[in-house]
């Protein structure tokens, strides 16, 4: 070890402390305005904290309704897209990396051209075939498309390769066929990295907004990103405090689940960028 | 691979080398699920878009006339998807470099690295919906917004055409340079500590240990940032809808949002369409780039 306190690490630390304070500030400034009593948020000169301190604004936010039911829609939709999604590729990447049938190189090509497609060219004709099949302002029509994501196919597809074959042998003489191959050995032993891509999935989903936006008009099945958005400017009009709190509740939940799992978010974050998308 | 031989479900294979053969019903059964949702949800519409863009066709679905190429040639000739499409990358140069930047500091510094890591990357994980509110109604408002109200200012910042696209364009850098961060925390974590000994003992200077050994050591990483944000870039569309809607005077219109005003507000799906076409095939491009980018990086790690 070097030694730990020298000043070239002072300086670095201001510098760095500094630019720390400032990318927090807008993050600081939502909770502060959220905290005050509505009079207080548009005071000039600024303050940091208001007459009192209140929970007032958060009563009210969560005491409208529009609120808890957006966040039960954003964590129904995102919790079925992370499963079927990370079921669904596991699957098909489990298939192609390991068993052998007719057309699977083509079938393979044609999924990982896939991966070049963004889904906002996808937008206008997807839309068309969600009114053909009656699937607006409906959970699956928000759901099922996002849950062709070919990206994550390739990343798992790209693991199980990786993973020794004497593995399975073993479990294929004892006389274990494939799916409970499958079940048994190689899902449980590709914890980490479905821990990543399940996590990356549901933050996608959670965020998403354009698709959920232009599927749901129906304030009942509006996901979080899209309750807010449309809505919240109308009903609170220019309660700053409101709409603060309002912006403090939805961005909290991936904060939390941040902290919590760390490590697999920066792996996967790392992973994506070196499996380049 | 034609001369499969059915096995029963369930039988072991015989010899080691034969498992996957056995299993062709079964790794076709494999795939199925996906592949189901994936023609239905991603290759399906791709074509229906493919064949709107020939045709007139509006939002309610009549006037379906074919066209032809006339909406691609509509679409080169239009001042506003040049200007759209320059928006759009216009972005890169910042995310890049400070990501680099932030990266280098926490890198190097040894005091509370969950700290700085949590302060930079932490705005990534919101929702485009939770930062527009929040730098719109409470950082740019003109007043007792958080900018105008600490510096003493009275700026315009989204309502001035010459500042409003700079404007988005900080709000993008704070909201989503962490990850870029993130991938160049995980490049400098992976350069070999025994290059930095080594030059320590020639008396190398830290700028000479910057240039000449970790920025060369990033270069494929800087490679790969650069060409995933430009694809990120070219699909923007959140944050500005929400913002400004592509105002004031077309000056902060991403090519989506050029794309869906078409569509959805203007009603010419058709000619929207093959807006969105354009964008997939510069999208194709700079994949292509990327897909060498990380060949080569393949390679390299061999």
């Amino acid at each position: 070890m070097t030694k730990r306190f020298s000043p070239g690490q002072l300086v670095l630390l201001v510098v760095t402390g500094a630019l720390a304070v400032v990318w927090l500030a807008p993050l600081a400034w939502a909770v502060a305005t959220s905290l005050k009593p509505e009079a207080d948020t548009n005071k000039i000169p600024l303050q940091w904290v208001g007459s009192e301190v209140t929970l007032d604004a958060y009563r009210l936010v969560l005491g409208t309704g529009g609120i808890v039911k957006w966040a039960i829609n954003s964590t129904v939709t995102a919790v079925v897209v992370t499963v079927m999604t990370v079921l669904f590729s596991a699957m098909a990447a489990y298939g192609f990396a390991r068993t052998q049938f007719r057309g699977r190189r083509v079938l393979l090509a044609v999924i990982l051209a896939g991966i070049m497609v963004p889904p906002q060219v996808l937008i206008a004709p997807l839309f068309a075939e969600m009114v053909a099949l009656g699937l607006v302002d409906t959970w699956w029509g928000i759901i099922l498309p996002q849950v062709a994501a070919p990206v994550i196919v390739y990343i798992l597809y790209k693991f199980f390769q990786g993973v020794p074959p004497e593995l399975e042998q073993a479990a294929f003489v004892d006389g274990a066929g494939r799916w409970r191959v499958f079940f048994t050995i190689v899902l449980p032993l590709s914890r980490p990295v479905l821990a990543a891509v399940s996590i990356f999935t549901f933050i996608t989903t959670w965020n998403n907004f354009l698709w959920p936006f232009l599927v749901s008009t129906d304030p009942n099945t509006m996901t979080l990103p899209v309750g807010l958005a449309n809505v919240v400017q109308g009903t609170f009009g220019v309660r700053y405090a409101q709409i603060m709190a309002s912006v403090v509740l939805a961005g909290l939940p991936l904060l939390i689940i941040f902290v919590f799992f760390q490590r697999q978010i920066v792996r996967g974050v790392a992973h994506t960028g070196l499996a380049g998308e | 691979m034609t001369t499969t031989v059915e096995a029963p479900a369930g039988a072991a294979p015989v010899a080691k080398t034969g498992a996957g053969r056995r299993w062709t019903q079964h790794g076709l059964l494999f795939v199925a699920p996906f592949l189901v949702v994936y023609v239905a949800f991603l290759v399906w519409p791709l074509l229906l878009g493919l064949r709107m863009s020939l045709t007139s066709v509006n939002i309610a679905g009549s006037n379906a006339g074919f066209v032809g190429l006339a909406n691609y040639a509509e679409a080169f000739g239009d001042p506003r998807m040049w200007r759209s499409l320059w928006n759009t990358v216009l972005s890169t140069v910042p995310l890049v470099v400070l990501g680099l930047v932030f990266a280098l500091l926490v890198h190097n510094l040894r005091f509370m690295r969950w700290l700085w890591r949590l302060s930079f990357f932490a705005p990534f994980l919101l929702p485009s919906a939770v930062v527009s509110l929040l730098w719109l109604q409470m950082i740019y408002q003109p007043g007792f917004g958080l900018l105008n109200g600490t510096f003493g200012t009275d700026i315009l910042w989204l309502g001035d055409p010459d500042l409003a696209m700079w404007s988005v364009v900080m709000t993008t850098v704070w909201w989503t340079v962490g990850f870029n961060f993130l991938l160049y925390l995980a490049a400098l974590q992976s350069i070999p500590e025994h290059l930095y000994e080594a030059a320590a003992i020639d008396g190398a200077s830290a700028w000479d240990k910057l240039r000449s050994i970790t920025l060369p050591m990033l270069r494929r990483t800087t490679g790969l940032v650069v060409v995933l944000q430009l694809l990120a870039s070219l699909k923007v569309f959140d944050q500005i809808y929400l913002m400004t809607g592509g105002g004031p005077e077309n000056s902060t219109r991403p090519i989506i949002e050029y794309a869906y005003d078409i569509g959805f507000t203007g009603y010419r799906v058709g000619y929207a369409s093959a807006v969105s076409y354009i964008l997939f095939i510069l999208i194709v491009a700079v994949s292509l780039v990327q897909l060498r980018l990380f060949r080569k990086r393949e390679e390299s790690l061999r």
